[in-house]
């Protein structure tokens, strides 16, 4: 069997007092949609953070595409194919959408250390930002500058910016946060339309997305992994449904 | 997109021709027509006037490259303002009048000035910068007090203009200007195609949300750099031409209240914007001027002057011209 795409071993991570990563261990296989799971405070966006790299691990490594990114700066990873979605929108909201998707481009087309051609007027940087648009279903709004998008199409965006720098594996911070059902639906049908072509770790609260596009998923609890496998196996896990299915309510808050 | 037309072989962003690009063109017009006013009506005090306020235009502009697009707050900008005059006022005293020679070392000077404060500074944000520029502003004032070779703290007066074997005649005031004009137009163009290039963009992304450029793959402080550093050369460039203006050079020019007047009249024109800092500092110095003439206490009216345009006017002067001032 070939190496998994990311390998995660023992990874930690406290602030202060409080374990927000427990020897964290998880494999993602090259092409498969992992959903992490777990009630509020269970350290899911410590690990998001923890991968980007926007945090440094106590313990334990990161290995991506069989390299070892524990200590990679975040641009770094973000140029080895590690690309994010934030779960408090994170844009540039003075530019126009297309110019977010665009500058998302250019970062992966070499240095930016072109002074004089307008950027705005180079096909090869425009072209695969529309498509990303497209793919998300904003090319409409291409123009637009973010700050006067909705919130949904905020969301939508954080997507498109994420493809344009033609991830291998995309890191989805609770993709659905803040979403009407119907904008939700939409953002799922999105991601099911990705998945397959980009693998996927997605930190979601929401049950329904979750087993609908999840291929495996991995339950934290407490920054500790309590659970990993196929849905249907985690579903039944008693462990999972004591800690967290079950009582899900009464950890929401 | 917008539409680009193209004049004389370069394209031009669509808003230039804009009906809001009337005033910066007005304005320039009239900056352009000084000479001939003078000329005219015999007014050379206006030339003198004008330069100067052509001359602090460019310190201006290379400012709001920084501030307004990169959002790096610098407060110590005229410093460079000094270095570029001192380079010109030194290399004089020491025998070196061509401006082949003083110029060049004016701007690499600078650069280099640039280069340090930036690598020192740049990591931090905020105050911090604010306050390291400022730090390192005031170092080089009290630097140029201590050089009593070159005057000290009464400052040098140069004997003769930057020369150029023939090409020019800067001790001429109305090809003085000219050139100076000419200079501003040119950091116009270069700062317009700099602000649309894939350097510009990474440049006001990292001003917009630097976390997120990160996520997308761009460590902004080379970029960064880079841009502080050309900033710094063509504030230089505006201090050698100062220097050739007044004839005159002095710690005055690099104290820190000229640094916080760059900043005024950047904001007052309106932060990352073209032709912003122009009208800003025409307004500045215009009324500056003006004001001194009617009673002592100028800054009694500038001030309040000042505190509403921050409070009423965000985008500053061209900001009241209508359409956003980030195109």
């Amino acid at each position: 069997m070939t190496e998994p795409l990311l390998q995660v071993a023992g990874l930690t991570k406290r602030f202060g007092g409080v374990i927000a990563a427990d020897a964290i261990a998880l494999d993602i296989a090259a092409g498969e949609c992992h959903a992490v799971i777990g009630p509020n405070g269970a350290g899911k966006t410590t690990l998001i953070g923890l991968l980007a790299g926007e945090l440094a691990a106590e313990r334990g490594s990161i290995r991506f595409d069989g390299r070892d990114i524990t200590t990679l700066a975040v641009h770094s990873r973000s140029q080895l194919g590690l690309a994010r979605s934030f779960q408090i929108t994170s844009l540039f909201a003075d530019f126009s959408a297309l110019d977010n998707v665009a500058l998302a481009v250019q970062a992966h087309a070499g240095h930016s250390f072109h002074f004089w051609k307008d950027a705005r007027g180079e096909a090869a940087l425009r072209e695969p930002a529309m498509q990303a648009l497209e793919a998300v279903g904003l090319a409409a709004r291409a123009e637009a500058r973010v700050d006067r998008l909705s919130h949904g199409e905020q969301r939508q965006l954080e997507i498109a910016v994420a493809l344009a720098t033609k991830p291998r594996l995309l890191l989805l911070d609770e993709p659905m946060a803040g979403l009407g059902p119907d904008e939700s639906a939409r953002m799922v049908a999105m991601l099911r339309r990705l998945k397959g072509d980009i693998t996927m770790l997605l930190i979601e609260h929401d049950m329904e997305t979750v087993f609908a596009l999840a291929d495996r998923i991995t339950v934290l609890v407490y920054g500790r992994v309590i659970a990993s496998g196929d849905p249907l196996a985690v579903r039944a896990d008693a462990a999972v449904r004591e800690a967290y299915l079950g009582e899900q309510d009464a950890h929401h808050g | 997109m917008k539409a680009a037309r193209k004049v004389l072989g370069v394209a031009l962003p669509a808003a230039w021709l804009a009906p809001r690009a009337a005033l910066p063109a007005a304005v320039l017009l009239i900056l352009g027509l000084v000479p001939v006013y003078a000329a005219a009506t015999g007014d050379a005090f206006a030339l003198t006037l004008f330069g100067r306020v052509v001359i602090l235009a460019i310190a201006a502009v290379s400012l709001n490259l920084i501030m307004g697009y990169g959002g790096m707050v610098s407060f110590g900008h005229a410093a460079y303002l000094g270095i570029g005059g001192y380079a010109v006022g030194i290399l004089w005293k020491e025998g070196f009048a061509s401006g082949f020679v003083q110029w060049p070392v004016a701007i690499a000077v600078s650069a280099l000035f640039a280069l340090v404060v930036g690598a020192l500074s740049l990591r931090t944000r905020g105050v911090y910068f604010f306050m390291i520029t400022l730090a390192f502003a005031q170092m080089v004032y009290y630097v140029a007090q201590g050089l009593d070779r070159y005057g000290g703290d009464d400052g040098l007066t140069i004997g003769s203009r930057s020369s150029f074997a023939g090409l020019v005649d800067l001790n001429n005031a109305t090809q003085l200007y000219y050139l100076c004009f000419a200079l501003l137009l040119a950091s116009l163009f270069l700062v317009s195609r700099l602000v649309n290039s894939r350097f510009g963009l990474v440049i006001e992304g990292a001003r917009s949300n630097e976390r997120r450029l990160r996520a997308i793959g761009i460590s902004p402080f080379r970029y960064k750099l880079v841009c502080f550093v050309i900033a710094g050369a063509l504030c230089g460039l505006s201090g050698a031409l100062l220097a050739n203006h007044t004839n005159f050079i002095s710690p005055a020019m690099m104290y820190w209240t000229r640094s916080g007047d760059l900043i005024v009249m950047v904001i007052l024109g309106g932060l990352g914007s073209l032709f912003g800092p122009v009208l800003g500092t025409v307004t500045y110095l215009l009324l500056e001027e003006a004001l001194s003439r009617v009673t002592e206490y100028s800054g009694l009216f500038l001030g309040p002057a000042l505190l509403l345009v921050a409070i009423f006017l965000h985008g500053g002067i061209e900001g009241l011209l209508g359409a956003g001032s980030r195109d």
